[in-house]
């Protein structure tokens, strides 16, 4: 079993993200980490492999150092490491980096795929599945649990309406919530032991992929204009009285919370 | 000055320390203090992520660091909880570090491996109602019997002595006297479901709440030969030297409940607000900052320069007694400066400074008070002590 991890290196979300003139992310106003959404999808990959045995190795696409992201996926014991970096990727849209991970993935092989759900960057939600597509393989999404059958995938998610579980034949793309399991802390083992393991960098070229189908202009979508989001507004406070249960419940419903 | 500068790793494994204390432990800590309880789940997640066995080598399934690295993870802990930190100190320095040094090569078989992995904890049994750092007023005995000692006495004030997860106690005691009348020691190996060994309740502590300290009476336990640790006689000098190292440990936990207070303080001074404007503002607010921040640099930068000594194999008993002293210290000052800026809020108990105002008083006193530290220090220089 060889599996892929995808990771991507965001700015901290705890520190002050900015955006530049031309709409893109400024990633040297904040600290460079790896997705916290997928060290959630680095902990599936290894639990996997530790039940059935195998190989994982953690991909990025990125600037150069995007490799970051990635040696924090093996210095919690992911094998080894890839990063796709090219100059003609800059300004990238998730069409683009679905077509440049799947590349990637098509090239260095795979049995399975795990991706975080979202960056908490862009947070579109779309790029594991744009990555299915693009290979042609099945797409399971939001997993907070994953098991591996022989050459079946099941997950299992829960969703406002009900609890599903559903199965696909291998290879197959598998993104995972954060309710999936709890990231390992990396050992000091773990650090030294990345230092030495080997991350590979990947260029359009040598995945055979046409740079104009990237970067800005093989984008479909570009960013028109931005805003800062909304201070968030007041709550609304229930009085202490007998209404205030069916308040409290209609609330809930509303949100489809219960 | 030896290089002090910390390697990539190092500095990786510290910030992780620092987000898992940040994640993991803090937000858990006050609970525990408030309850008294020992936190089972923070140390089995401790464990999992390798700290308990920081120094050791890979072969006995350690994680291949060394001192320092500990006293690294030891520092961050203490930031946020410092009974946490003198759990991982205690299990380490003092509970698994005597058999590594010591231990024959049986010896390390039998109780390395659970102690490296922090699945069990190991005590270490020095201190007496009357014997402290002066170990010549020792009274716990162990007599030769056919098949190997029996073991009478008291022992005060042990750390991770008992826990759920307490496997192991290394005792210190007489096994006979000098022709002057001074006690010979030896240290030994004591499981901790021996026969006639009882935890007695735990102490009610001023701080330190979430840390396991209990007295241990030893009736008759009768432990085999192959218990003995190290060769007999040598159980005062092989501790002497745990204790050197225990104190670069506790004063980087000082250290680290020092820069707490700091932390602290330093967001407690820019959010509140007093007469218009947020109190980081009055100089007599910021000097004391500035003050607490100069005292940790300092203890940080002690502390380091004792463990690159040990580690660089050069002697480092004096540069280890004056980082406890001044760390120890700091911690305390700390402590006061941060409640005294955290107003009334830094008398409640639910406020981390507070926590460190209480648990930081034994930073003066534990692994050798200040004045023990000052006689080494003295005794160092030469002077009569």
């Amino acid at each position: 079993m060889k599996i892929v991890v995808c990771v991507k290196q965001v700015p901290d979300s705890w520190s002050e993200r900015q955006l530049r003139a031309d709409h893109r992310l400024d990633r040297d106003a904040a600290e460079r980490v790896i997705n916290d959404l997928d060290t959630y999808a680095v902990e599936a990959a290894l639990q996997i492999v530790e039940q059935h045995g195998g190989e994982t190795l953690a991909l990025s696409m990125g600037p150069a150092s995007a490799e970051e992201a990635v040696r924090k996926a093996l210095q919690m014991g992911v094998d080894a490491g890839a990063v796709v970096t090219d100059d003609a990727l800059a300004g990238s849209d998730a069409v683009a980096t679905a077509r440049v991970l799947a590349a990637a993935i098509a090239s260095l092989g795979a049995d399975l795929v795990v991706m975080g759900v979202e960056s908490t960057d862009a947070k579109m939600s779309v790029v594991p599945a744009m990555v299915a597509e693009v290979l042609g393989w099945p797409m399971l999404t939001q997993a907070q649990a994953l098991s591996i059958d022989g050459a079946t995938a099941t997950i299992e998610r829960q969703t406002a309406t009900g609890h599903d579980v559903v199965q696909a034949d291998l290879p197959a793309v598998v993104s995972v919530v954060e309710k999936f399991n709890e990231p390992r802390y990396p050992s000091f083992k773990g650090i030294t032991a990345a230092k030495k393991k080997t991350v590979d960098v990947l260029t359009l070229a040598g995945l055979g992929v046409d740079p104009t189908t990237v970067g800005t202009a093989g984008s479909p979508t570009s960013v028109a204009a931005a805003q800062p989001a909304p201070t968030r507004g007041a709550g609304v406070i229930v009085d202490e009285d007998p209404a205030a249960i069916s308040a409290l419940v209609d609330f809930l419903a509303e949100r489809r919370l219960v | 000055m030896i290089d002090t500068r910390l390697s990539e790793e190092q500095q990786a494994l510290q910030a992780e320390v620092a987000r898992f204390a940040r994640e993991v432990v803090a937000p858990v800590a006050a609970h525990h203090d408030e309850t008294k309880t020992f936190p089972y789940a923070v140390v089995e997640q401790m464990a999992a992520m390798g700290l308990f066995g920081l120094p050791f080598p890979e072969e006995h399934g350690g994680m291949g660091g060394d001192y320092l690295t500990l006293c690294l993870a030891i520092e961050e802990l203490a930031r946020v909880d410092q009974s946490v930190a003198i759990t991982l100190e205690a299990a380490v320095s003092l509970g698994a570090m005597p058999v590594y040094r010591f231990g024959s090569d049986e010896q390390k078989r039998r109780w390395l491996p659970e102690l490296v992995s922090g699945s069990r904890l190991g005590a270490f049994g020095l201190t007496e109602s009357g014997a402290g750092s002066d170990v010549a007023s020792m009274r716990t005995t162990a007599t030769r019997t056919a098949s190997g000692w029996v073991i009478n006495g008291t022992k005060e004030f042990i750390t991770n002595s008992g826990t759920d997860i307490t496997s192991l106690i290394t005792v210190c005691a007489v096994t006979g006297r000098k022709d002057d009348g001074r006690p010979v020691l030896s240290s030994f190996l004591v499981p901790a479901d021996s026969a006639g060994l009882t935890v007695e309740p735990a102490y009610s502590k001023v701080g330190w709440h979430a840390s396991d300290t209990h007295p241990l009476t030893f009736a008759n336990v009768e432990v085999g030969e192959d218990a003995l640790l190290g060769a007999e006689g040598r159980g005062y000098s092989n501790f002497l030297s745990i204790l050197d190292e225990g104190r670069i440990a506790i004063a980087a936990l000082a250290t680290g409940a020092a820069q707490g207070c700091v932390d602290e303080s330093i967001k407690y001074a820019q959010q509140r607000e007093a007469f218009g404007r947020p109190i980081a503002g009055f100089q007599s607010i910021s000097f004391m900052i500035a003050d607490m921040e100069a005292r940790t640099e300092t203890a940080r930068a002690m502390w380091h320069h004792a463990a690159a000594r040990m580690n660089a194999g050069l002697p480092y008993k004096k540069e280890a007694a004056i980082a406890k002293l001044v760390a120890g210290d700091a911690a305390m000052q700390n402590a006061r400066a941060a409640t005294q800026i955290h107003g009334g809020y830094g008398f409640m108990n639910e406020f981390l400074v507070a926590r460190h105002y209480r648990d930081s008083k034994i930073l003066e006193v534990g692994e050798g008070t200040s004045e023990v530290q000052r006689m080494i220090i003295a005794r160092e220089l030469g002077l009569p002590s």
